[in-house]
């Protein structure tokens, strides 16, 4: 709501300067958005009468203008293609400063004299647009300083309501407000119905009683409305941001701003028959008066006459009736709607007006009858006409809340013990009338709240006009408690930091993801579709962390970046029938160098066992290590001799691989990129460390080198020495791997080492020879493993 | 005797001018060896009288002895000289930067999500995440939003479908929370959060942090000094905080917190738009159709919730004048944190 101090202060007017009016507004939960004057600072412009006007002679789009400017008759050059002789302008004299680095002086405008400048409303800061000169009223008083005469002097504040606060969207309830908070004096507009002239009238039928139970209208005949808004109306209305249209949708304009109430004009000639109040069946269709044709619903609640719907009921009226600069007569209608059958419908049709923001938020049952009062006032003042009898239909009257409010219940809610005498000073002066009893109060809350229907909201009410800062903060008491922290669980952040001490950057990507770019990472996953996505780009959730990173990549990488080393966490998502899954991931990206570009040794780019090294890494915090499988993995967007999927038991708990060269080139990725991604769920889990006792038993190491197929893995290998040696083998290390020269082509060769003690004895060489003889048998059979020679 | 004067005169000058031990080692051989000069005198004492031999021994041992002291002396000398002479040989520059990886970067966001862990951490409260979609049920209805609600039309909903959305805050999480555990209660939720919003300042996902804490006598003011403690944890730094009244449907009463501007204290600059104060979190006490929706009972219970932008602390705390860069995540901005 963006409204004019000095209409405000017409209401209500404290001795406060503006700042701590915005102050005070702001710290009673009506937050000031922003303060603007309603026009630049110029000075020594004055009402000018353009008495007559000659073409330029050197100029064909120049006038040269005779000014009256009250003290003296000017020349002025001018270019507006609006200047016409008796028209009423600013004019600027000289010596005038229009803005800062603009000073009217004496000039010729190709060889003709000027002596000031008539001004447009751009230019004196009224309006952000204007097209010619802005056109004074013609009896606006010439010579008179402009800003004295438009009461420019003036600030346009805005404040940004919250929807609870449906009460203050009028001048009306924001002056009721400040009145409140200075204990000022608030003087409401006084209204009284013109005595009718004319006997006509239109019968309403309600027929929806809870959704719409009080319709006033009125007709006016005769009205006219090639009349001129005044000025001083027109300026209201542009400093509540609202322009001006024709006179009569500028008064229900006005009356909106000033008591709250939004009305509507039907040009009563196009109207047949009575009216009634409806919802709307279904497939009825209305045109609305900014031409936009929508499908109503049985939801919508519409004003229809003998033949047809001509209006949504509280949100915009229809194309068909509405006035025109030819409608003679009009139909006033001025109703309570009820918030929660507005409520969302202006939206579902895709709307958004001042009459529904208003309704939705609750319009006094108690306004209709002022507003159509105030506004038969202003038409036969401004249109003329003659006016019927204002009609009230009344099926119910809304019957103001009670609620009861007890003593010891502020205090426990606030922390402080409240005065009785100031608690029913401050809701009296909020308009609500206390009756004591045991406990504390019974409070009538004034119709105009609609947001007070609770204990706990006349308790805020209470605070908000006491003062927030004057509640001391305290700190809680609370019974000492500890939040447990399990050891058998490896926390986020722990992982998180892991990564960073291995040199990853963190990086947080949007979950949502391009449907294109993720169909080429997990093309068999169906993913969670975004009905209202911000663009394609972001369409559908992710279904693995590897979309963000690989756009993550891509991004620095167009930024000259070669070496990356990146990691996210967070959920992924992906839709299993009727199902939605949501599971907490961890995935990184290596590509590039190893380390940073150094000296004295030669730099090599990332491999599959560099972030296979990470990924032990994050595995050994949890003490999986040791116990997952990695098997080779196919997977859609992983190289199929680079990619392994990580078993832990039965379960599937990650994957990792160089990304696939097909799906590389799709994302015009050319250097080699690798991959991982693991189930948090899967690896925050962890057991407790168990001492073992140490033996004290001579460890015997015994190396054997082995050629095999190069198609054998090293993994099976060491699983079958594993489990040949059994309780023995207290450690097994891979240390070289060697194709080449003394090797057939094919073959490889694989040295080991094996590190054997026995916990209660020394092992004998006897024993431990034979035992490795047991291993290099089984290596044979199983894998034709010959020893190298 | 002038000999013997001779002899120690010429070893002691000799030794002093040997510069390697070897040259030092002839010195040794031509006077002390075993044909050397004043073992040739020691031989030659048999000649002397018996009156004299003694005190020509005596004369002759301790020139002997003089010069093994200074042959000693000279050796120790020269041993360091030769170790310093190698050691110099494998000095190396300490200047070039040591080998190996780096360290990485978590990001700001976290950075400030574990600072805001930690202080709730020390007051007991429990940190626990959500789920991300969300049913209408639990991101509107059950925090007091009903379906037409005004508020609903201001949060800018991503929908799957007519129930299932994107939660637009962390506050579907106390519900969830209240309904699994029994109170007192103390939790805070981060995460990431979800409005089809986006411009210079809204990017369409964002991260709260919401708390919640539930006991028998929980206040407004103690909402205040958690708060007021909580920010200047946070920025270690006394900062002035004001609450203001505002509107939550699912708290009441209810308040927006500011805090002094991290930048100009309160003056009035650009990061504050010249108002001295900045907008930091929003906050109340509990409604009671809330506290009913996760099956508490209002009239025995009380508490305070608040919800707060993560990213926005974050970019005040590490002065990130841009929104936007927070996901772009370029490298050189990860770097830097």
């Amino acid at each position: 709501m963006k409204f004019s101090e000095k209409w405000l202060r017409e209401w209500t007017n404290p001795a406060i300067s503006t700042t701590e009016l915005v102050e005070q507004l702001t710290m009673a939960g009506l937050e000031v958005d922003s303060v603007e004057q309603v026009a630049n600072s110029f000075n020594h412009v004055v009402v000018g009468h353009v008495i007559d006007i000659k073409p330029h002679p050197n100029a064909d789009k120049l006038k040269v203008c005779r000014v009256d400017v009250g003290s003296e008759v000017l020349q002025i050059v001018c270019g507006a293609n609006n200047v016409t002789q008796g028209v009423k302008v600013p004019a600027a004299l000289c010596g005038a400063e229009i803005s800062p680095d603009f000073k009217i002086k004496p000039s010729k405008l190709r060889g003709e004299d000027s002596f000031g400048m008539l001004c447009s409303a751009k230019e004196l800061g009224l309006q952000e647009q204007s097209d010619g000169l802005l056109l004074l009223p013609n009896d606006a008083p010439t010579g008179k300083l402009l800003r004295e005469y438009m009461q420019l002097d003036d600030v346009c504040i805005e404040v940004d309501l919250t929807p609870n606060r449906g009460d203050c969207l009028s001048i009306a309830g924001l002056a009721r407000e400040v009145a409140v908070l200075n204990r000022s004096d608030y003087m409401p507009i006084q209204t009284s119905a013109s005595p009718a002239v004319i006997d006509e009238l239109i019968d309403i039928q309600l027929s929806a009683e809870t959704a719409c139970p009080h319709y006033v209208s009125l007709v006016i005949n005769g009205v006219d409305l090639m009349t001129a808004t005044p000025l001083w109306l027109t300026e209201k209305l542009r400093r509540s941001g609202i322009r001006s249209i024709d006179p009569i949708v500028d008064i229900t304009n006005y009356v909106m701003l000033e008591l709250g109430q939004p009305m509507h004009a039907f040009d009563k000639d196009k109207i047949s028959g009575a009216l009634t109040v409806r919802f709307a069946q279904q497939g009825e269709r209305l045109t609305l008066l900014n031409m936009q044709e929508i499908q109503l619903t049985e939801n919508d609640l519409v004003i229809a006459d003998a033949q047809k719907v001509i209006a949504l009921a509280g949100i915009m009226g229809g194309a068909e009736t509405a006035v025109t600069s030819q409608t003679q007569n009009i139909l006033l209608e001025s109703a309570h709607f009820t918030p929660e059958v507005i409520a969302g419908r202006a939206r579902y049709h895709g709307l958004s007006t001042d009459s529904s923001h208003r309704f939705e938020r609750g319009v006094d049952m108690h306004l209709q009858q002022v507003a159509i009062e105030r506004a038969q006032m202003l038409i036969l003042q401004i249109t003329g006409g003659q006016s019927g009898q204002i009609n009230p239909v009344l099926l119910k009257e809304n019957q103001p809340r009670q609620i009861n409010l007890r003593h010891n219940r502020i205090a426990r809610l606030l922390g402080v013990v409240l005065d009785k005498t100031e608690i029913e000073d401050i809701l009296t002066r909020l308009g609500m009338i206390l009756t004591p009893d045991e406990m504390g109060w019974q409070v009538t809350v004034p119709t105009n709240r609609f947001d007070i229907s609770i204990e706990e909201d006349l308790i805020e009410e209470l605070v908000r006009i006491y003062g927030y800062d004057r509640i001391e903060a305290t700190t809680p008491m609370f019974t000492l408690s500890v939040q447990p922290q399990s050891e058998r669980k490896i926390t986020l952040r722990r992982f998180k930091q892991l990564l960073v001490d291995r040199d990853y950057h963190e990086i947080i990507t949007y979950s949502f993801v391009a449907a294109k770019t993720q169909a080429l990472i997990t093309p068999n996953i169906e993913p969670c579709v975004l009905l209202n996505p911000i663009s394609e780009e972001l369409g559908v959730m992710r279904t693995s962390l590897w979309t963000g990173l690989l756009q993550t990549y891509l991004y620095n990488k167009n930024r000259q970046q070669q070496r990356l080393r990146l990691f996210e966490s967070g959920l992924i998502f992906s839709q299993v029938g009727e199902e939605i899954l949501q599971s907490p991931n961890l995935a990184g990206l290596i590509s590039g160098d190893i380390s940073p570009a150094q000296w004295g040794e030669p730099l090599r780019s990332v491999d599959f066992f560099d972030i296979k090294a990470d990924v032990e890494a994050i595995l050994a915090l949890s003490g999986l290590h040791q116990k997952v499988s990695y098997l080779t993995a196919k997977h859609e967007a992983l190289h199929p001799g680079q990619s392994a999927e990580i078993f832990y038991g039965d379960e599937s708990i990650g994957l990792i691989g160089a990304l696939h060269p097909s799906v590389a080139q799709k994302l015009t990725i050319k250097a080699p990129v690798f991959l991982f991604e693991l189930n948090l769920t899967a690896i925050m889990p962890t057991e407790l460390p168990k001492f073992a006792t140490l033996s004290k038993y001579p460890l015997i190491r015994r190396d054997i080198a082995l050629v095999v197929n190069a198609a054998v893995s090293a993994g099976d290998i060491q699983q079958c020495i594993a489990e040949v040696a059994g309780e023995l083998l207290v450690d097994l290390q891979l240390f070289d791997v060697y194709q080449g020269k003394g090797i057939l082509q094919g073959d490889k060769s694989l040295a080991l080492g094996i590190y054997l003690q026995h916990h209660d004895r020394t092992l004998q060489d006897e024993e431990v020879n034979e035992l490795i003889q047991r291993i290099v048998d089984a290596l044979a059979q199983k894998f034709d493993a010959k020893l190298r020679e | 005797m002038e000999k013997l004067q001779q002899y120690l005169h010429e070893a002691l000058s000799q030794i002093d001018e040997a510069n390697t031990l070897s040259q030092l080692d002839e010195v040794r051989v031509q006077f002390l060896g075993k044909k050397g000069l004043i073992t040739e005198l020691l031989k030659s004492l048999g000649k002397a009288s018996s009156e004299e031999r003694p005190i020509l021994g005596e004369k002759i041992n301790k020139t002997k002895q003089a010069v093994q002291d200074k042959i000693q002396a000279k050796q120790i000398k020269l041993k360091e000289k030769t170790l310093a002479d190698e050691l110099g040989k494998e000095a190396i520059d300490i200047t070039l930067p040591g080998r190996g990886k780096s360290v990485g970067h978590l990001h700001p966001v976290t950075r400030a999500m574990q600072r805001i862990e930690d202080y709730f951490a020390q007051l007991g409260f429990d940190s626990v995440s959500g789920q991300e979609i969300e049913t209408d049920y639990y991101n509107f209805d059950a925090l007091n939003i009903p379906t037409h609600h005004p508020a609903r039309a201001m949060h800018d909903t991503f929908y799957f479908d007519e129930k299932t959305l994107l939660r637009t805050h962390t506050s579907p999480v106390q519900i969830r929370y209240m309904l699994e555990h029994k109170p007192p209660l103390r939790m805070i939720a981060p995460g990431r959060v979800y409005r089809c919003d986006s411009d210079l300042t809204h990017t369409p996902m964002f991260h709260q942090v919401e708390g919640l804490l539930i006991d028998e006598h929980t206040t407004f003011a103690d909402l205040k000094g958690i708060l007021k403690n909580f920010m200047a944890y946070f920025f270690e730094e006394d900062l002035a905080i004001r609450f203001r009244p505002s509107y939550f449907p699912f708290t009441e009463p209810s308040a927006e917190a500011d805090i002094a501007c991290v930048k100009c204290h309160g003056k009035g600059c650009r990061i504050c738009k010249n108002s001295g104060w900045l907008e930091v979190l929003g906050c109340g006490m509990v409604h009671p159709n809330v506290l009913k929706a996760g099956g508490i009972d209002p009239e025995r219970y009380s508490g305070f919730a608040f919800g707060a932008g993560i990213d926005r602390l974050a970019m005040l705390r590490y002065e990130i004048d841009d929104l936007r860069v927070l996901f772009e995540n370029d490298d050189r901005f990860l770097q830097q944190f």
